[in-house]
């Protein structure tokens, strides 16, 4: 596995399975009355976020801290990054400090591969720009897992009921529809990559002024039509639309928009039964989610909070080489 | 320093060996000669004799961003690569959008010496691509302006841009236009296709450069002036300038080194240094402009040396600056990407770098033949050195060279200006 955590890309099919069989041997803890391991004990873990997401933020915080790490937020508001400090000095003032580990979180795509070459201690994307969310595709092949029986738990679970376990905890063969902004969406590059890399098929569902040009080339299909890849997808991934996008001609109006490529209850119903419905939040309720869809029993949006959570953990586990204290 | 000088053993545009006397600024024969009285030797066996480079586009930065480049650090870099003659694009601040400081920028570069800097005048005024700027007196004042560009913005406004290319017939002059349709390059940063897919960037589509490029072509025609389009970097551009050279039009396009040998394909690292506008293109990109460099669709190499401190690159990619040094390395990049690959003879390279863009440039003085009783402006050139580019080696202010660590052929051992060595060993005489 890399030292840094920058593109979904980077994972191996073996890494990604590793990443997601400890994140559920690590979520066991957070059903323990006292949620904490000593692992990453005197170890410093850096949340540098320039750009506002409290609910990622939190979630890295309370995995490094549930590791024991000691954790230092950095936030740019308030501090030298608003009296416009490069992020080069930041990245070395960070590294006078001895981070261990900095995950950023920037709106310039590319900033953490920046950011790598810089500091000694390894770097963890937060989600840069419109490139990618790693830990947020990590989670969210967590939640399929789970849902599909694919994990190592519900796998043993799975094999003595049935006798006939699929697999290593990939995803092959599950249809994964996408819908929304791919174009601006950090969160679609990741998934893509790694659903791909887990063996899911993936479908792009958006209106081609939300498409990049060359996503042709991307490991996966595309469909302008919402209604035609419903019945096809054991999980669909609702992408939210931001408001900038709204006032840029990417789509005449919201209302539009909505009944295109929006999943109401009429739409859910189209899915197949054992289908999921995912949001890596912020959701637009109304926009590209209906509250009644947002809140039904097939929604996992609550439970990939939690996911996230031991996801990150793994992650801060594996690259800080806390397997290797343990031995 | 003007004098005589015996060259021995060059061969001029890569012909056979033979000897040129430069005397009282002049090449005064090339043939068999006796050392003549007074004469300093030069052993050029094996160099390659080239008339002075012409330059037709080079930021010098000065006055305003002293800090990237001066006006003697950018000529002394114009030297070291062969150039006797660079055009300095008006994009300075103040910008040049008057006589007054147009004459200043020539000055500084006769003060200089390293080279002749032709001035480029801005079309509109502050750049700001609204009203025209003075171009009649620019064209009057001592800098003799004959080229002029908004280069870094595109005259965007069809009526402006009709009226610049009317207006400058008057007295001979070019409008150089950057072809960047701003709507459709609204924070553009990468060309847009897979690389931009996969990076997130956004995107800076080929149609943006070559609808801006198809109407100045047509405007152009209809008006019956001359247009110069800056830095081709598409395929499509290529065939655009084709079709329009092909209708008899006064048209005619440079390309930059790095479009030559540079793909968007180097983005994946982000590192800045492979920002540049317009971006770097795809390899059938590549390709088409080599092939067109190559039967002359377009007409010259021009650098687009654009040199920026290092604090405007070490960042990320969005807030780095737009831009790539350039002159050092021109010759060599063209030796790799086009006299390597059998594309272009040195005949072809002389008349690409140094006959052509002083035709365009309305140089009289530049671009001439090696020929007794031509100026002594000429470079000789050494094709079978090859070294790694480290920029901590220029002349330039700046170091954002994107060829920095790439193995390029070529090294320039000698510069003439009209007789007067400024490069001697490959160092600033």
């Amino acid at each position: 596995m890399n030292r840094h955590l920058i593109s979904a890309g980077d994972l191996t099919r073996d890494d990604a399975l590793l990443i997601l069989d400890t994140a559920d041997e690590l979520a066991q803890i957070s059903d323990r009355p006292i949620k904490k391991l000593p692992t990453l004990r005197g170890r410093t873990v850096v949340n540098l976020f320039f750009e506002d997401s409290t609910r990622t933020r939190i979630s890295f915080e309370a995995a490094a801290k549930r590791l024991s790490a000691d954790v230092i937020n950095f936030s740019a508001k308030g501090s030298s990054v608003a009296k416009g400090e490069s992020l080069k000095d930041t990245a070395l003032t960070l590294e006078a400090m001895g981070a261990d580990a900095v995950i950023v979180r920037h709106s310039a795509s590319g900033a953490p591969q920046r950011l790598s070459g810089w500091v000694r201690g390894t770097v963890v994307n937060a989600g840069d720009g419109s490139h990618e969310h790693p830990t947020q595709a990590l989670l969210d092949s967590f939640t399929i897992r789970r849902h599909f029986g694919r994990s190592a738990s519900s796998r043993s679970a799975s094999s003595r009921a049935a006798g006939a376990g699929p697999g290593d905890g990939a995803l092959d063969g599950l249809r994964v529809t996408i819908v929304g902004d791919v174009l601006h969406s950090r969160v679609a590059r990741s998934n893509v990559l790694l659903l791909h890399t887990l063996g899911a098929e993936v479908t792009l569902v958006a209106p081609p002024t939300l498409l990049p040009v060359a996503v042709g080339s991307w490991p996966c299909s595309v469909s302008y039509d919402f209604d035609a890849a419903l019945p096809k997808s054991d999980v669909v991934m609702m992408l939210r639309v931001q408001q900038e996008r709204m006032n840029a001609a990417y789509f005449p109006s919201v209302r539009e928009y909505s009944r295109r490529y929006g999943l109401d209850a009429a739409r859910m119903a189209q899915l197949p039964d054992q289908a999921i419905v995912m949001h890596p939040g912020p959701m637009n309720r109304g926009v590209e989610i209906a509250a009644e869809v947002a809140d039904s029993a097939r929604s996992t949006i609550v439970e990939q909070v939690a996911n996230g959570v031991s996801v990150r953990m793994a992650v801060l586990y594996l690259l800080l080489g806390g397997a290797e204290g343990d031995s | 320093m003007t004098g005589t000088w015996l060259i021995r053993g060059a061969r001029p545009l890569g012909g056979e060996p033979t000897s040129i006397v430069v005397r009282d600024g002049l090449i005064d024969r090339i043939g068999a000669a006796t050392k003549p009285a007074g004469a300093q030797v030069i052993g050029a066996d094996g160099l390659i004799a080239l008339p002075g480079l012409v330059d037709l586009h080079t930021h010098l930065r000065e006055p305003g961003r002293e800090d990237a480049e001066t006006v003697e650090t950018g000529t002394q870099a114009a030297a070291l690569g062969g150039f006797t003659a660079v055009h300095a694009m008006a994009n300075t601040d103040p910008v040049a959008d008057t006589a007054g400081v147009v004459e200043q920028i020539w000055r500084l570069g006769r003060q200089a010496g390293h080279c002749d800097v032709h001035p480029v005048g801005a079309v509109t005024v502050g750049l700001g691509g609204t009203r025209l700027a003075e171009l009649g007196a620019m064209a009057d004042s001592a800098a003799r302006v004959r080229v002029f560009s908004d280069d870094g913005r595109c005259v965007s406004d069809a009526v402006l841009m009709r009226r610049a290319l009317e207006y400058v017939k008057a007295f001979g002059g070019v409008i150089a236009q950057h072809a960047q349709e701003p709507r459709l390059t609204d924070g553009a940063q990468l060309n847009e296709g897979e690389m931009s897919a996969r990076l997130g960037l956004t995107g800076w589509p080929a149609v943006a450069e070559e609808a801006i490029i198809a109407r100045d072509c047509l405007l152009a025609a209809h008006v019956g002036s001359a247009l110069h389009v800056c830095h081709v970097s598409t395929a499509g551009s290529v065939e655009i300038i084709r079709w329009a050279k092909g209708k008899g039009w006064r048209v005619t396009a440079e390309v930059t080194p790095h479009h030559l040998l540079l793909t968007d394909s180097l983005a994946a690292s982000y590192d800045p240094v492979y920002k540049v506008n317009p971006p770097l293109r795809t390899a059938a990109d590549v390709a088409a402009l080599r092939e067109g460099l190559a039967d002359g669709t377009i007409d010259c190499v021009a650098t687009d040396h654009a040199p920026h401190p290092v604090e405007d690159k070490e960042t990320e990619w969005d807030t780095a600056a737009f831009g790539m040094t350039g002159l050092e390395t021109a010759l060599r990049v063209v030796q790799e990407a086009m006299v390597d690959t059998g594309l272009l003879d040195w005949a072809g390279v002389a008349d690409r770098m140094s006959r052509r863009p002083a035709v365009i440039g309305r140089l009289p003085g530049a671009g001439g033949e090696l020929a007794a009783g031509q100026p002594a402006s000429l470079t000789l050139y050494d094709p079978t050195a090859r070294d790694t580019v480290n920029p901590a080696t220029h002349a330039s202010r700046s170091r954002n060279s994107p060829f920095t660590g790439m193995d390029l052929p070529g090294r320039v051992v000698a510069t003439f200006l009209r007789g007067t060595p400024t490069v001697l060993d490959g160092k600033i005489a």
